[in-house]
């Protein structure tokens, strides 16, 4: 369990992680890795706490400030940084050259075996593959049996056969051990494939965090929203609410929809309505007038996205749209665009 | 006698490289790495004596310091060396050290490695050809320093001075070109 209050210039956090994969998400500059680096003992915070266990690592205050070696984090930077002038298997025997010989034998025995690197242990990380580079910096971060792993996705970014390298080392070590995990990723699909949990930075503070299915679904703010690259944020404002019948309707700037009572709000509240792409529902419009909430909007283009084609309309409305479904419809411009009320959110 | 003056020499130079390279790479260390408010003033403190001509340093040391008119020993010619050679390889070396890329070293304390060990296992081999060249080039220097030394005090031989004069200038060219190779990141052949 590591919980952490943090200010650095450019930062001002506070949050806990237990165990399993934390995600802490957001854009580049976010403060990602500023956080990382203070958890680690490689910056000194301006001020804060950090505690991982009960082991009090930082203390502004109290001026208590541990050296990185008596952390026990292991740490796969950025710049994933293996000694270029060591072997892999060197490489591993670094952080134990504390233990017994033959405990260190052991240990990277079972490292190289665990990482699939008997085959690379005794090259140079320059004469090694990528994902034997990747997969010894995170058996050199574990084989010190570090009690939290930090991880910090690469800027550069991961190919596709890297990127599946990395969620695999990662869901192993979820699987097998109980160690906490703070992930700093700017790959949504990362959060939702691996984290339990995730944070959401932005600008050097906290929007929201909580499970990473929850943060997605409800997001807390606008910010938020606009962070998750949620697409469909409309203004609107709350002409009808009816808390018996659990209806609700919304004024947008053009058109009005039904939707189901949302607790909290009143009336002639301005909200902002907020809609994932693959929850709306279109069709083409073949000249009939539109039902309840439907809208109809004229096609401005069309993007393929790997698995559905994106249907951006006037408006600013984006509608996800399976590949087959749109083939049959390319050539069309007039659609209809529907809302359904069970998925109507506010912000 | 002319081999007299070389050993002379060498050791002299060896000397004065002893005492001058380990205090010089650990200064280097610490302008290149550590965020120490007198930083700047140690670095210009350091480099003074490469602003100032020899002759004015020697003159200085000899008068104002009440060493004339006593004679000129060794251990004092040894100081004067080491004066001249440190900020040289503390440049050079500086120069080694601050491309040492800081993810490395940082790596190696988050697995737990002390300050020390960081230096010698990951700094040091990282940098180990700036390093070196900065050696050599000190050892060069102080060489250089002491052939003078020595041919003036045999100046009354003129064909032994030359045979020295060369055999200095060999071995100094030799510590020099070794040097300018590892620097651009080759290994003598």
């Amino acid at each position: 369990m590591i919980q952490a209050r943090v200010a650095v210039p450019g930062l001002e956090v506070e949050f806990q992680a237990g165990s399993g994969i934390t995600a802490l998400f957001g854009p580049a500059g976010a403060g990602k890795t500023l956080l990382l680096d203070a958890i680690a003992g490689v910056l000194r915070p301006r001020s804060g706490r950090i505690i991982l266990d009960d082991e009090i690592l930082f203390d502004g205050v109290a001026r208590v400030n541990l050296p990185p070696r008596r952390r026990h984090c292991g740490y796969v930077s950025r710049q994933w940084a293996l000694f270029p002038h060591m072997s892999l298997r060197d490489n591993l025997l670094f952080p134990i050259a504390r233990l017994a010989r033959l405990e260190r034998r052991r240990r990277v025995k079972e490292m190289l075996e665990r990482f699939s690197l008997e085959q690379a242990a005794s090259r140079r990380p320059e004469s090694a593959s990528p994902a034997e580079r990747l997969r010894c910096v995170f058996a050199r971060a574990l084989i010190g049996e570090p009690k939290l792993l930090l991880v910090d996705e690469p800027s550069r970014g991961l190919d596709t056969g890297l990127r599946a390298e990395w969620h695999t080392i990662l869901r192993r070590v979820r699987e097998e051990t109980s160690l906490p995990v703070l992930l700093a990723t700017r790959d949504l699909e990362t959060c939702f494939e691996l984290a339990g949990n995730m944070l959401l930075l932005d600008a050097g503070r906290i929007l929201q965090s909580g499970p990473a299915r929850k943060v997605l679904d409800q997001p807390a703010s606008i910010e938020a929203a606009r962070l998750l690259g949620i697409r469909n944020l409309f203004p609107a404002e709350i002409v009808a609410l009816d808390p018996g019948r659990n209806t609700s309707r919304l004024r947008l700037e053009t058109f009005e929809l039904a939707g189901p009572y949302f607790p909290g709000r009143l009336l002639g509240d301005r909200v902002w309505l907020c809609m994932q792409p693959g929850e709306l529902l279109v069709r083409p419009h073949n000249g009939a007038k539109p039902q309840s909430n439907q809208v109809a909007a004229r096609l401005e283009r069309a993007l393929e996205m790997p698995r559905s084609v994106r249907l951006e309309f006037a408006g600013a409305i984006v509608a996800d749209i399976a590949r087959p479904e749109f083939e049959l419809q390319k050539d069309n411009k007039e659609w209809l665009v529907e809302f359904p009320p069970h998925a109507l959110r506010v912000l | 006698m002319a081999l007299d003056v070389l050993w002379l020499s060498l050791r002299y130079a060896g000397l004065a490289a002893l005492f001058s390279i380990p205090p010089a790479v650990l200064l280097a260390y610490i302008l290149a790495r550590r965020q120490s408010p007198g930083r700047d003033l140690l670095d210009a403190a350091a480099s003074i004596p490469l602003a100032l001509p020899a002759a004015v340093l020697v003159y200085y040391l000899l008068t104002r310091l009440g060493l004339l008119p006593v004679a000129f020993t060794w251990r004092r010619a040894v100081a004067v060396s080491v004066i001249y050679t440190l900020p040289l390889v503390m440049h050079m070396a500086r120069a080694g050290l601050t491309l040492v890329d800081h993810s490395f070293e940082n790596a190696a304390r988050t697995l737990g490695a002390s300050e020390w060990r960081v230096f010698w296992r990951i700094t040091v081999p990282l940098a180990w050809r700036t390093l070196l060249a900065a050696i050599l080039a000190g050892a060069a220097r102080a060489l250089a320093d002491f052939g003078i030394t020595a041919m003036v005090a045999m100046a009354s031989n003129a064909t032994q001075t030359a045979a020295l004069l060369l055999l200095i200038s060999a071995a100094v060219l030799a510590a020099l070109y070794a040097g300018n190779r590892l620097q651009r990141g080759q290994a003598p052949a």
